[in-house]
């Protein structure tokens, strides 16, 4: 009955899975920050192989993630494509130099080489985290989130909060199901056979009674968890926490070895950018 | 003598947003080891009392309070909900919305983690109460994936693992079937045998609750306790039916067969209720009761046949199905969760197709008809009316789908008003939804259905959770709509009052299935159709089976014609 448009959490016996939630966390974090500032095309590939081998050792299968897949897909798309209708000429701005494809660079609209490598380089960012992101929500059992959120120095009641918005997702899903067909009987359409503003409209009327259905589940369950002490430390415990092990501390030396790689080149290359054009 | 755990004195309060005292002058001791329960009809205040028990009141419901008020040696004034969480226990109505954990050990665990115990810890005392509540099996479930039952047990789990000396219940009946529910009260007498517990029950189903044995009833009304008493004193002067709250249902026969209540023995268990003259009063009011067999002829409205129903791989929820619903009939459709009960009328109504079999409406097929087609013949109205309500005036609420069919608006105000006056909503038609009772807004949710003129309603367990009162507020008004407009009804229900008191057939659904097409009273004498569909059977055949009165079922039913006579 659980519906597939969420990708969740499957439990296999991996490496991957048997790290602890945390350690994920801070290697996708690490890898994610420190992806966005560099632009060294060698550097990326190189993550990006990494994460892709990560992926395979997951044994997450294609299908589970097609459609989460194909949406990044096709907002990366869109997105380059916007880089470039935007500011055609900012490859040849970065690196320095203007090697024509198409057009001369008096035109507005034209194309150089260093435009498609720095939109390959945007490419590269966009894609390798997308492994990443998956395998920390794929192998990491959700019970185990709020633990390693506020492992990592995220305050427990902020993590809690994710951890309730994970166990509410049926619920939410379930009571929408339920308006959306009373309010269907009454006459809205919001099937495909509709036009889009009636469905639009249609899908409009279910927010009220969802918005105070969820209000009034808010105050019941902040109620229970009081009732249970929540809130009452500075500090709590978690049933689901992993502790750390050897595996863990070798992951997170060879995270820490990769970042301490990337920041390294920054000295090499001058900067953020690796310039193949120069001579 | 010994001291009592709880104990009010003159205690009164007034929450902050109300003009007037909520709990008006309590004075109320509760001793170590009492079971006892607190009942009372909506708004009586025995809800905020238990608030008060576990200090939610002031801390999250501030208001003003006066008096005196002790739970376990500390004043309920100087303490915070944390202090009183180790004394007392609480268990909420609906453990669906109280479930924390995303899986049943980590729900059982909360209340250690907010202690900062050690992972080692937990899991020996996690392993010690699942085991107690015989949850073993269920641990790395998700809680909402489990029957009633089971929730309520993970509940109380999860409370019971702080070992406090006093367990508050506020309403457990309310969200289980009544299987389940019977279970329950057994359980928690059990434990609280056992764990030497103070328990408290705050129901209005005094009936389901009684049969777990309790040592005191208390019931209050406008904020006041008017009895406080054992429950034999109280049921022999018949205090529940003159405070408006509803009496056991084997009272209410005996009271009709001329049994003297007051001088009856153990009158708080059926099966042991005693009186001289009982037998032959009994076996005399039974004789002397015929049963009239009006058998209306009716045309055939909806006709189901061969229905079936599965999702994608997986076992049908509906199989080969075929139901006839005659024009005029109410029915009630019961059995417990997942039985097939809602796959059925979302099957009716249009939002699943079937996999096999027709389904015709006074000989239409309406397979062939949109879910907003169908709408016009058939009205399906939700449990909670706050899921349907999406307007916020009334009027407007009960126009929308007229507006949505395109009528004109001079002939929508003409039909909206007229149903507004046969609802009784007409004087608050420019009311704002969000200014009515709970009763008012399940009128405003009929009121918009009704309104499609359909020729038939399906409703969804239309009086959970309310008194007698209201319970009788909505059946009466249904009953009444019913009558003048001809329409068919469909009630889906756990409750076994309501089958018995409004429904004239029942349809025992177990397992995709119809298991028995009976009349109520038929349907709840039969053992081996309550053990399936998990019901519990009426304490009046109980009654009947004592006295060896000869057709037990006959009995029931004529129970039920005298009760009905009596109301019209």
């Amino acid at each position: 009955m659980n519906s597939h448009f969420l990708i969740g959490y499957n439990d296999k016996d991996t490496f991957l899975h048997r790290l602890s939630g945390s350690t994920k966390l801070i290697g996708f974090i690490a890898f994610s920050i420190i992806g966005m500032i560099t632009y060294d095309t060698r550097f990326l590939l190189g993550i990006l192989t990494f994460s892709l081998i990560l992926f395979k050792l997951s044994k997450i299968s294609i299908t589970e993630v097609s459609f989460v897949i194909k949406i990044i897909i096709a907002f990366a798309a869109l997105n380059l494509l916007m880089v470039y209708v935007f500011a055609p000429g900012y490859g040849m701005t970065i690196y320095g130099t203007q090697h024509m494809l198409w057009r001369s660079p008096e035109n507005y609209f034209n194309l150089s080489w260093e435009e498609l490598f720095y939109i390959f380089n945007l490419f590269l960012k966009y894609t390798f985290a997308v492994p990443l992101a998956l395998i920390f929500l794929m192998t990491t059992n959700p019970s185990e989130f709020a633990a390693s959120l506020n492992k990592i120095g995220i305050p427990y009641k902020t993590s809690y909060a994710v951890e309730i918005a994970l166990r509410y997702i049926p619920n939410v899903q379930r009571d929408y199901r339920t308006i959306s067909l009373a309010q269907q009987a009454r006459g809205y359409e919001i099937s495909k056979k509709a036009k889009f503003w009636p469905r639009i409209i249609g899908n409009a009327q279910i927010l009220l009674p969802l918005i105070f259905t969820s209000l009034d589940r808010i105050e019941v369950v902040s109620q229970a968890m009081e009732l249970r002490r929540f809130g009452q430390g500075k500090r709590r415990t978690w049933y689901m926490e992993k502790q750390f092990g050897k595996a863990d501390y070798s992951s997170l030396i060879v995270i820490f070895l990769i970042v301490l790689a990337g920041v390294a080149l920054f000295n090499v290359n001058g900067g953020r950018f690796w310039n193949p054009f120069k001579h | 003598m010994t001291e009592p755990i709880i104990s009010f004195k003159n205690f009164s309060f007034q929450y902050e947003s109300q003009s007037e005292k909520t709990l008006d002058n309590i004075n109320l001791d509760i001793f170590p080891g009492e079971k006892v329960m607190i009942a009372g009809a909506s708004g009586s205040g025995k809800s905020t009392l238990g608030r008060c028990l576990n200090g939610l009141i002031p801390q999250a419901y501030p208001g003003k309070i006066s008096g005196k008020c002790v739970i376990n040696g500390k004043e309920l004034v100087e303490s915070s909900v944390f202090d009183l969480s180790f004394d007392v226990g609480t268990v909420l109505q609906d453990p669906d919305s109280q479930f924390v954990g995303l899986t049943v050990i980590e729900d059982i665990a909360f209340s250690l983690e907010n202690d900062q115990l050690s992972q080692a810890k937990m899991r020996e005392v996690t392993r010690k109460w699942s085991k107690k509540l015989n949850l073993e099996k269920l641990i790395h479930r998700s809680p909402q994936e489990l029957s009633g039952g089971q929730k309520q047990r993970v509940a109380m789990a999860g409370v019971l693992i702080d070992e406090s000396k006093i367990l508050l219940f506020d309403e457990p009946l309310a969200s289980l079937d009544p299987a389940s529910g019977a279970a329950s009260i057994e359980l928690i007498d059990q434990l609280a045998h056992k764990q030497n517990l103070t328990v408290i029950i705050i129901e209005h189903r005094i009936e389901e609750v009684l049969k777990g044995g309790i040592d005191r009833l208390v019931i209050m009304r406008d904020g006041k306790i008017v009895a406080n008493d054992t429950p034999q004193r109280i049921l022999q002067q018949s205090l529940l039916e003159k405070l408006g709250l509803r009496e056991p249902l084997y009272l209410s026969a005996l009271k009709r067969a001329g049994v003297n209540l007051a001088a009856c023995q153990n009158i708080d268990q059926v099966s042991q209720i005693t009186e001289s003259q009982m037998s032959r009063k009994l076996t005399a009011w039974n004789d002397h009761t015929q049963l009239s067999r009006k058998v209306k002829k009716r045309s055939t409205l909806l006709d189901l046949n061969e229905l079936s129903f599965a999702y994608e791989d997986a076992s049908p929820i509906i199989k080969d199905l075929s139901l006839e619903i005659k024009k005029g009939e109410i029915i009630s459709l019961v059995g417990r969760n997942g039985a097939g009960k809602s796959t059925l009328s979302n099957l009716i109504t249009g939002f699943l197709s079937p996999s096999g079999g027709s389904i015709k409406f006074k000989g239409q097929d309406l397979l062939k008809m949109s879910v907003k087609e169908r709408a016009q013949h058939i009205g399906y109205i939700l449990q909670d009316p706050n899921q349907m309500i999406s307007k916020t005036m009334i009027y407007d609420e009960v126009a929308s789908g007229l507006r949505l069919r395109g009528l004109l608006e001079d002939k929508i105000k003409e039909r909206v008003e007229k149903i507004l006056r046969v609802c009784g909503l007409y004087e608050m038609r420019h009311w704002p939804v969000s200014a009515l009772s709970f009763g008012q807004k399940k009128r405003v949710t009929i009121a918009a259905i009704l309104v499609l003129k359909p020729e038939m309603l399906i409703l969804d367990e239309p009086t959970a959770g309310q008194d007698l009162k209201h319970y009788t507020e909505i059946m009466t008004f249904i009953e009444k709509i019913q009558w003048e407009n001809d329409l068919t009804i469909i009630l889906i229900t756990h409750d076994m009052h309501l089958m018995l008191e409004y429904t004239q057939r029942t349809v025992v659904l177990n397992q995709g299935k119809i298991l028995l097409d009976a009349e109520p009273a038929a349907v709840l004498t039969d053992d081996e159709t309550i053990k399936k569909a998990y019901l519990v059977r009426t304490s009046l055949f109980d009654l009947a089976e004592r006295y060896k009165l000869p057709s037990a079922t006959d009995f029931v039913a004529k129970f039920i014609q005298t009760e009905r006579e009596g109301r019209v």
